[in-house]
Formats: structure tokens, sequence, C-alpha cells
């Protein structure tokens, strides 16, 4: 198993691990925002419960743990490759196209992730009731989550570009 | 004025907007 010493080779692991926790955790944001959410005001309200007892309970567990995943797996691929550092610092200045594109990506999941973590997931355990709130309380937090989650979605669009493009800079 | 965020279409479409903006902003900020 040469192979196991190189590398190249475990950064190309994680990255591996990088995009299927990453596809995990984007196609959950998606299908919140593009299927469940214009979906549930019209199921009737006795069934409501089915969607938010059963499945979006099951759906924010895999949600909010990929998403720890992708970043956690992001920054090893960083590490191994060496650009970490100047990644985070934007890559200002580096006259490395490269560097820049990968590091703004880099601030926009983990701006993703903080919204997971510290808006969304927070929230959304008073609209599953692992957290009491009276009603009031609940809507508020449904409608802080959906917001959180639409900003998501707005920038998983140049985050996945920034991280899919960023071969075409040098 | 109604918040784009509470349309689908508007916030993907400012996700292409944004995607645009940091396009171009990548050469600039590396230099």
């Amino acid at each position: 198993m040469e192979i196991l010493s190189s590398q190249a080779y475990w950064v190309f692991f994680f990255r591996w691990l990088h995009i299927l926790s990453g596809i995990m955790w984007i196609g959950h944001l998606w299908y919140f925002n593009f299927t469940q959410a214009p979906t549930v005001p019209k199921i009737p309200m006795e069934l409501r419960p089915a969607i938010t007892k059963f499945i979006l309970p099951e759906a924010l567990f895999w949600f909010r743990w990929s998403a720890f995943a992708t970043w956690v797996t992001g920054l090893i691929v960083g590490g191994l490759s060496g650009w970490l550092v100047p990644a985070i610092m934007l890559g200002v200045g580096s006259g490395s196209q490269h560097v820049t594109a990968i590091g703004i990506g880099m601030w926009l999941g983990t701006i993703m992730l903080f919204n997971v973590w510290i808006i969304i997931w927070p929230n959304q355990r008073k609209v599953i009731g692992l957290v009491q709130a009276d009603d009031a309380g609940k809507k508020a937090a449904a409608r802080r989550a959906s917001l959180a989650s639409r900003v998501n979605t707005l920038l998983s669009i140049p985050m996945l570009y920034c991280m899919a493009a960023n071969h075409f800079y040098t | 004025m109604k918040n784009p965020l509470d349309s689908l279409g508007q916030t993907v479409a400012l996700g292409f907007v944004l995607t645009l903006i940091v396009a171009f902003l990548i050469p600039i900020i590396s230099q």
C-alpha cells in the first residue's frame, strides 16, 4: 500500500470526505428550501406533524453534523495542502488567485456553518419542541431559522463557485 | 418593502449576482 505514504493521496482522501459530507449538507439545505418550505403550507394541518415530529428532526441531525464534518475536513485539506493560512487571509497580495478563490469559499462556508449551529439549530429546537416555547415564540423562532436558511441558500451559490472553479484561477 | 429572502427565486437570483461579484473580485483581491 505505497499509496498510503503519499501526501497527495491523503489530500485527495480528505477532499473526498469533504465532498461527501458537503453534498449531504447542501443537499439537506436545498431540500429544506426548495422542497419542504414551499410544500408544508399546502399540507393539511393534521398531517403536518409527520414533517415536524418525524422528518424534520432526522433531517436536522444529518444537516448540522454534515455541516460540521464538511468544515473540519475542509480545514484538514487546507492544512495538508499548505495553503490554509494564506487562504484564511484571502490571499491578499499573494498574487495567487487560486488561494483567494478558495479563501473566499472557506469564509462563505464558515459563515454558513455559523448560521447552522448558532441560528438555525437553536431556533429549530424550539420549532420541533426540544426546547419549550409558546406559540408566538415558536413562530418567531421559525422565522429566524427560515431567514438564516435562506441566507445559506444564497451563499451556497458563490461558495460552490469558489470551491469548484478555483483551479481556473492561477 | 418585501424581504427578497422570502422569495426562493429572488434568493437564487441574488446568489448568482453575488457569484458574479465574487468572480470579478478574486483577481483584484489576490494582487
